[in-house]
């Protein structure tokens, strides 16, 4: 793992090792490096072409090739500023439903994992409970949306209910991102309740075993035992969890429904940002692309490791 | 740590019910002949024996979430089957349930629009799945030969699948773009094109599928990555010995261990692929149809959302749960036969 990170050590001994490890390079290898070097380089292009372009003055755009950078004369911070001005905001309002929906959803999962997986119950009928868990994770949200909005416009209007909270000056635009909060807990519980469910079926059975012929209740053993051990998982968790509900567009479109609205979350304005703009400004669009990416990918580049395995799970 | 755990510690005392530790730990089947036993716990003990011994303990854990998640999604799956059989539209405040048929279903199937969106669903479908399937496996051999940098490989990779659909939607328009986009200035230099990638109806659900494939190959060779990584290096090592090619150990010995990383990799890519909504909606710049890549999740909000013909856009969402469902469900058999579950 830690010689994969070429930046740890200094440059000049990396250097030395390449070379070394050059005299050493078959055909066979030179070709392997090649294809990589591709591979990654197609699956870096589009975002490189974004980034430089959304440095980009108009006519930079029509003079330079798409992936060359600016030059001295066509570079500008123009378009992050207005890219920040209009999705701040958004920014601010998206934090406030991922985080509590992402924390929520993972405690939630844990404690339903632990559940359905220490406790000794006829394995059958624990089948069934988790067949219908799991198949929740593939469900198409398209197959809830309609029941859903009526739910939260007829049934259980917030806006009326968190009457108190408006009245403290607070929109009442942020009975959406309430809405949202418990939305993406409910369907959050699915997977998060998969990937614990992993995670405890390959801990020890007789730590456990022991602490319940002493008498441990299971609620003891929880937190005496397996809540402390999960840490790894919640760390995967966690991020797997931040990055799906903060990318998530449809179900902000349906509880939030328009971008002019004071909580509309940074996924909203920036569909709408191009919406509005049919296509034209191009650098604009990229400067909020990589704004409102930039959560997730701070996330993505200092835990790679942990949302590679809640990917793979 | 088995000193914490003692039941006589205290601070938990209030959590623990009178009789919890007693029908836990001992057969279940004793409890019932007691005589004066009152209803709650007669019925524990009846469940637990029906269920488990830890059926009841352990429901406090699992019962709340699942049914949270049960109304929510299942609930909600019947409560939008319902809703498909009324007659639902514009701003009327409550579907009208007295007068349920499958009008909305024979609607569907005389839209022509319906029937395009459907068949591209699946060409979507097949094509994103076994492209990015491939691409991903590629990638995880090529990867998995001990190369140096795998983890710089990999993060590279994988990175488009951290990002949002909004996101990587604004990245592909510009792509794309008739007159600047690297699209075009590849091809260019072929002495081919320009291609209007996003505007020409032949072409555009293929420019998307590659879209789409750009982002998820990442995430099928991490589940490959991992399918390889649980194969013994014997294996490779017998193939080597009993002559084969490279080529001949990775197709005849090591790619048929990989079935079920390319089944479970398969489901989720079709779900995802099913939920390319968030893409095409960026793409096009809201509501309007995607002309040419308009496929049923799409449709299913616009005609529900913009058009607000709610009833038809139930039954849409009805279709496509259905093929959801005919993808899970033999999914999770054969997962419950492995003994995965």
């Amino acid at each position: 793992m830690s010689d994969t990170e070429p930046r740890t050590d200094g440059g000049a001994t990396t250097i030395a090792r390449m070379r070394r490890n050059l005299d050493r390079m078959t055909a066979e290898d030179a070709g392997l490096y090649v294809v990589l070097i591709f591979a990654a380089v197609f699956y870096l292009v589009p975002i490189e072409s974004g980034l430089v372009t959304s440095f980009k003055t108009g006519t930079a755009i029509i003079e330079t090739a798409p992936f060359a950078p600016p030059g001295p004369s066509g570079f500008t911070f123009e378009k992050w500023q207005t890219a920040i001005d209009a999705l701040l905001r958004g920014m601010g309002n998206s934090l406030l439903y991922a985080v509590p929906a992402t924390v929520i959803s993972a405690v939630v999962g844990s404690v339903t994992a632990y559940g359905l997986t220490i406790p000794t119950w006829k394995k059958s009928y624990k089948a069934v409970v988790l067949m219908l868990i799991i198949a929740g994770i593939f469900i198409p949200y398209q197959a809830v949306l309609v029941p859903l909005t009526q739910f939260w416009s007829q049934w259980a209007q917030l806006d009326q209910v968190l009457s108190f909270v408006w009245a403290l000056g607070v929109s009442n635009d942020y009975a959406g991102i309430v809405e949202l909060v418990i939305t993406h807990v409910a369907y959050g519980i699915p997977i998060c309740t998969l990937l614990f469910r992993t995670y405890y079926k390959t801990m020890s059975d007789e730590m456990i075993e022991s602490a319940r012929l002493d008498g441990a209740t299971l609620r003891r053993v929880y937190r005496r035992i397996v809540l402390p051990l999960s840490g790894p998982m919640f760390a995967v968790v966690l991020i797997y969890q931040f990055t799906q509900i903060w990318n998530d567009l449809l179900f902000t479109l349906v509880l939030v429904s328009t971008e002019s609205s004071p909580a509309a979350p940074v996924v909203l304005i920036l569909a709408g940002l191009g919406t509005s703009l049919e296509g034209q400004d191009f650098a604009l669009r990229m400067a909020g692309a990589f704004f409102a990416a930039l959560p997730t990918l701070a996330v993505y580049i200092f835990f790679g490791e942990e949302f590679a395995e809640g990917v793979a799970a | 740590m088995h000193r914490t755990i003692r039941p006589s510690s205290g601070d938990d005392a209030d959590e623990v019910r009178a009789d919890g530790g007693v029908v836990s730990d001992g057969p279940a089947a004793d409890q019932p002949t007691e005589p004066d036993r009152d209803a709650t716990t007669r019925l524990k003990a009846a469940l637990d024996r029906r269920f488990g011994s830890d059926f009841m303990e352990s429901s406090v854990f699992w019962l709340p979430p699942f049914l949270l998640m049960g109304l929510f999604v299942y609930g909600a799956v019947i409560w939008n089957l319902l809703i498909s059989l009324t007659d639902y539209e514009r701003f009327e405040n409550a579907p009208d349930y007295s007068d349920l048929d499958f009008e909305m279903y024979t609607r569907a199937l005389a839209d022509s629009g319906f029937i395009d969106a459907a068949v591209n669903t699946l060409i979507l479908l097949v094509l994103f799945t076994a492209g990015t399937l491939v691409v991903g496996l590629l990638l995880a051999i090529l990867i998995d030969r001990g190369i140096r940098f795998e983890n710089s490989f990999r993060t590279i990779y994988l990175l488009p699948m951290s990002l949002s659909f909004v996101v990587t939607a604004q990245f592909w328009l510009w792509i794309y773009n008739y007159n600047n986009g690297i699209a075009n200035s590849v091809i260019g230099t072929f002495g081919l094109g320009p291609v209007s990638w996003l505007g020409n109806q032949d072409i555009v659900l293929y420019a998307i599928i590659f879209a789409l494939m750009w982002q998820f190959s990442g995430y099928a060779m991490v589940v490959y990555l991992a399918g390889l990584r649980a194969i013994p290096r014997e294996h490779y090592e017998a193939a080597k010995v009993d002559g084969a090619s490279t080529l001949k150990m990775y197709w005849r010995v090591i790619i048929p261990q990989l079935k079920g990383a390319t089944i479970s990799a398969a489901v989720v890519l079709m779900v995802f692929g099913m939920k390319a909504f968030d893409f095409l909606y960026s793409l096009v710049g809201g509501y309007r149809p995607p002309n040419g890549a308009d496929i049923l999740a799409t449709k299913m909000v616009r005609e529900a959302y913009a058009n607000l013909n709610w009833a038809y856009g139930s039954a849409i969402a009805i279709v496509l749960f259905a093929m959801a469902l005919g993808v899970i469900g033999p999914y999770l058999v054969y997962e419950y036969r492995r003994d995965n579950l």
